[in-house]
Parts: structure tokens; C-alpha cells; sequence
């Protein structure tokens, strides 16, 4: 249980931020909104990727968790495998962002939280057939029912932030 | 070209460039892979509260948020341009226990008989929907990250937290559709 958010000495909105989660940005440099665009466009490709290859149907994790099929198992294995790869050679040639920052990785610390809020996260996978990254992608593809689900995920999210201390960590 | 694009993408395909895009985002500005991580953007942003674990500056995030906006935008445009109306083909022992469920419309990447409007209004409809939506959401932020943040990024730079949530995933999931699920349905 981390008290820190009590505690009298102000916390940094980066400490805040690091919170639960894997992805924080601490990049010093200011751009413009429009430099955003290159992510989106990383998006647009993840996205298509989710559809063709059947990431985000429903079916396909009825699949998984029944093992049923190999297909997912093959496509997190690979991701899995690739992103090692490229996280070895990012360290090992020590490259750069392309404005030239060098990159740089957080270790995550263990607490109960992974275990507890891991199986509670694998029950609604197997019910709504997605992780949070497939139910923006269920949207595009025009099941516009979905909403109410990420409705839902928000929702959760926000229960979670707000009951975080009186929970087990 | 377009006919090949246009067929099921194979796996080892489709993974390589999910996990390309761990490097890609790292690359392109230091991004760490994590989708779960926009659900609590969106309560900093649209939520104004007092909770602390959403005061925060999440503007700096923001490009979290455009990468999910292009998810939206990839989807779209792969089923408007890239699809095929085939059915997706299922395993026939899965097809078989769907049908016991009335789940028999497989043209859709989400099952039209209970992710629908019309369905939500029904007890099994609204527990499948919104039920499973809050577990998602409250189980990944619980977990710190999902399947992008802990079984991608996470394994990727080799964090031992991550395997465990990533097994802690797979354990519910098996449990949720072995176990549960058939009384989920019934409702």
C-alpha cells in the first residue's frame, strides 16, 4: 500500500503519472500539436493490423482462451519476440530518438496489484473479447455498440483511481 | 497486391508489426507502448475531480491519444477498403458451443447477437457490455498496463512485474471462458 499521495511533501505530476502504468513521457522538448500526427499514423497502421489479422474479433479470443487455435498465441509470440529483439538493439547501438534524446526504459516494481487487477482485467478480456487496444478498433470498424463498453472501461478506470488507496498493492 | 492485403493477414505477419511498433514509438519520440494508459487520460482530462491519481498533467500524454484515435481511423479503414464479407472461420467445437448460446451471426469482428443496442437492454446484453467493460478498465489500471503495456513493452524490456500480470491475465481469461461463462450466458 503506497501512501505517498498523504504524505505532506508534494508529489511531482511525474511521480503522479508514473502510477500503475508503463508509458510516461518526460521529454523536455515543446512541439507543436501537429508532431502528434506521427503517432496517430503509427495508429493508423496498428489499427489496420488489428483488423486483418483478426486481433480484434471476438471469436478469435473465444480461440485463445479455449485453446482452440495457435493464431494468438502466434501473433503475441511474435510481437513479443520482435519487440525483444528491437529493445536489445536500441540498448546495444545505443540509437536515439530521431531528435536525438537518447531513450530511455523504467523498470517496473512488483506489487499485488498485477496479480489481483491481472485476473480481474483477464475476465472482462474473455467477456468483451478485447483489451482496451482493440475496443477503440471494434469502434472503427463501425460496431458502434462498443462505445458503451469503453464507456464502461472509463468508468472502471476512474473507480479504480478513486478507490487506489483502500485497495491492496 | 491489394487482393493479398485484402485476405486474413498470418500471424507471424501480424506480429511482427504489432511488435514493431514497440521500437517505432520509442524511436519516433521515446513513447512507451501502453494503451490501457489512455482510459486514465481520458478521466484527467474529461473527469475533473479530486482524486489525486487523475491530477495530473495529462497533455503531456496527448500522443497516447492521437496513437488511439489512428487505431480507430486503421480499423476503419480496413474494413471500408481491406475487407472481405466472408465469415470468419471458427474452430467447430467453438461454433458448436455459440450455437448453444444463440451466438450463430459470425459475420462481424464482434458478435452482432450480444454486443448490440438491442442487447444491451437485455440482463445478459448489459452484463456482457458494461460488466465486462468495467473489468477491463478497473482490472488493467489495477495491473498498471495490458496487453500492450505488460505482454508487449513489458516483456519486451524483460520486467518481471509484466510476466506476472501477463500470466495473471491468461489465468482469468481461461477462467472467465471455461469456467463462467456458460452461466454468464444463460442469464
Amino acid at each position: 500500500m503506497e501512501n505517498r499521495i498523504n504524505s505532506v511533501s508534494p508529489i511531482s505530476d511525474l511521480e503522479i503519472r508514473l502510477q500503475d502504468t508503463m508509458c510516461v513521457n518526460e521529454s523536455q522538448l515543446q512541439h507543436k500539436w501537429y508532431h502528434n500526427l506521427k503517432y496517430m499514423v503509427v495508429g493508423i497502421l496498428f489499427g489496420i493490423t488489428f483488423i486483418k489479422a483478426e486481433i480484434v474479433s471476438w471469436f478469435r479470443i473465444q480461440e485463445m482462451f479455449r485453446f482452440q487455435s495457435f493464431h494468438m498465441y502466434g501473433v503475441i509470440g511474435t510481437a513479443v519476440v520482435v519487440g525483444m529483439i528491437s529493445v536489445w538493439l536500441i540498448k546495444r547501438f545505443n540509437i536515439k530518438t530521431i531528435y536525438g534524446e537518447p531513450i530511455v526504459f523504467y523498470n517496473k516494481t512488483f506489487n499485488k496489484g498485477q496479480i489481483y487487477g491481472g485476473l480481474i482485467f483477464g475476465l472482462g478480456w474473455a467477456i468483451t473479447g478485447a483489451c482496451p487496444g482493440p475496443l477503440f478498433a471494434q469502434i472503427g470498424t463501425g460496431a458502434l455498440a462498443i462505445i458503451v463498453t469503453l464507456l464502461s472501461a472509463i468508468a472502471g478506470t476512474w473507480v479504480y483511481g478513486f478507490f487506489r488507496e483502500k485497495l491492496p498493492h | 497486391m491489394i487482393d493479398l492485403l485484402k485476405q486474413p493477414w498470418p500471424w507471424y505477419v501480424a506480429g511482427a508489426l504489432v511488435g514493431l511498433t514497440v521500437p517505432a514509438l520509442l524511436i519516433l519520440g521515446n513513447k512507451h507502448f501502453g494503451i490501457s494508459a489512455n482510459l486514465r487520460h481520458i478521466c484527467a482530462a474529461c473527469l475533473p475531480s479530486k482524486v489525486p491519481f487523475f491530477k495530473y498533467e495529462w497533455k503531456k500524454e496527448i500522443w497516447n491519444l492521437f496513437f488511439v484515435v489512428g487505431i480507430i481511423i486503421g480499423a476503419f479503414i480496413a474494413t471500408t477498403f481491406l475487407g472481405n464479407s466472408a465469415d470468419v472461420i471458427i474452430h467447430a467445437d467453438l461454433a458448436a458451443e455459440l450455437a448453444g448460446y444463440n451466438i450463430t451471426d459470425l459475420s462481424n469482428m464482434v458478435p452482432k447477437d450480444i454486443f448490440s443496442l438491442k442487447s444491451l437492454f437485455t440482463l445478459r446484453g448489459f452484463v456482457l457490455m458494461v460488466g465486462g467493460g468495467f473489468l477491463v478498465g478497473f482490472g488493467t489500471r489495477y495491473a498498471g498496463g495490458c496487453t500492450s503495456g505488460h505482454s508487449i513493452m513489458g516483456l519486451s524490456t524483460l520486467q518481471l512485474p509484466s510476466l506476472i500480470a501477463t500470466i495473471s491475465f491468461m489465468v482469468g481469461g481461461f477462467l472467465m471462458a471455461n469456467v463462467f461463462m456458460p452461466y454468464i450466458m444463460s442469464l
